[in-house]
This record gives C-alpha cells, structure tokens and sequence, in this order.
C-alpha cells in the first residue's frame, strides 16, 4: 500500500509500474485496475493553460491513507496504490494514479472505482485554473 | 485555550486569511466567527476538526486545529 503526494511531474504508468515490480506480493496478483486522471486545456467552455493544485498537506496524506483502509475492508485486494500531484500543473500532466491489485478483477475493479469516486468527492485537494487572464477556483468535480 | 485555525484556497482567499489561533470557542460555528469577525459563512463550507470532517456544531477542545474550505475539486 502506497501513498504519494508529489509537487513534481510523474509518468503514471512508470508509477505502476515500478510498484508492482517492487511489491514482495507481486505473485499473487491476478489482476490490476488502474485509473489515471490527466490535466486538459479546457473546462466548462473555457481555455485551461495551467492549473494550482492546493491541498491541506496533513488531512490529505491522512485521507488517502484512511480510503486505502476502507478499500481494502471492503474488497480482497492485495495491494493499492494513490499518487496526487500537487502544486503547478500543466496541461496533459498526470493529476492523480489509483492502481489496486487482487487475486481476481471485480475486486481490484469495483476498488479502484470506489478510490477515485471518493478521492474526487473528499480528499482535500482544490484546483484553481488559468483561464485567459484570469485565474478560477473550480468550485465542483463533474458527476462522473 | 488556544485553537489553531486553517483556512483553505477560495475561502482562504475570500477572508483574507490562512491561518489564525484564538483563544475561546465551544464549536467549530464559535471558532469561525471568532476568527472570521462574523464573515459570511458560506453554505457549502467544510470543517475539519485534528484533520477529521466535522460538523459546524461539533465541539472544539483546547489545542485543536480547525480547518474551514470549499467543496474539494481534486482527482
């Protein structure tokens, strides 16, 4: 079980990559799930040129620390990995990796779509977009 | 009794404020208006009390952190 909070640029699949590799459970794998939420230049009609990522450092590692917990009291799964950027971020960037791993895919399935769903809707992160001239907080997550 | 007190990204921005310790409250309702001089509280406003979601109404003890932000827009 990982947690990575990061001001610097990530390649997400070398993420998931280097911990699966690491990971002393790795034959007992069966199945991996991953999603990977990316930056985009536009939102709501508007041009995105950059974006602030601000979170509340101590309640976020704590957070996704405690959604690894549930996830796994609620699934089989052997293994989970959360990476957030934090910070400056660009268009195409990776923003956030969730990767779960189990012996079978709907538990790794079912858990990976949970974590981000929660993560989206809870985890203390706020973005604040570059648009034209001006700089917006975005005030919601889409619906899905 | 000293209560240290967060504000985050638009709110921060909107009370001019990140940070703030005062030093009487008996909710988290009490430690915003205390700390904001009885800003508007916005609806959608979160609490958090020691880095847990609370409620407006939840009780604040000597040495706790409450933390006031907007609905989170991460992922």
């Amino acid at each position: 079980m990982a947690i990575i909070i990061s001001e610097q640029i990530f390649d997400p699949w070398k993420l998931i990559s280097k911990h699966q590799q690491q990971s002393q459970l790795a034959s007992q794998f069966g199945a991996t799930a991953s999603f990977i939420g990316s930056m985009r230049d536009f939102n709501d009609d508007h041009e995105v040129s950059q974006m602030v990522l601000e979170h509340y450092p101590e309640m976020t590692q704590r957070y996704l620390e405690k959604l690894e917990a549930d996830a796994k009291r609620q699934w089989p799964i052997i293994d989970c990995l959360i990476a957030h950027r934090v910070g400056h971020i660009n268009p195409a960037d990776a923003i956030v990796v969730i990767a779960c791993w189990s012996a079978h895919r709907r538990a790794a399935l079912d858990a990976c779509n949970w974590l981000i769903e929660e993560l989206k809707f809870k985890a203390p992160f706020w973005k604040k977009e570059t648009r034209n001239d001006s700089d917006v907080w975005v005030e919601h997550n889409t619906s899905g | 009794m000293s209560i240290q007190v967060k504000f985050f990204a638009s709110l921060r921005e909107q009370i001019g404020l990140a940070d703030s310790i005062i030093e009487q409250a008996s909710t988290a309702d009490e430690v915003w208006a205390i700390a904001t001089d009885n800003a508007e509280r916005p609806d959608n406003m979160l609490v958090a009390i020691n880095l847990e979601y609370a409620k407006l109404n939840s009780s604040v003890s000597d040495g706790d952190e409450v933390a006031f932000f907007p609905p989170v827009t991460g992922g």
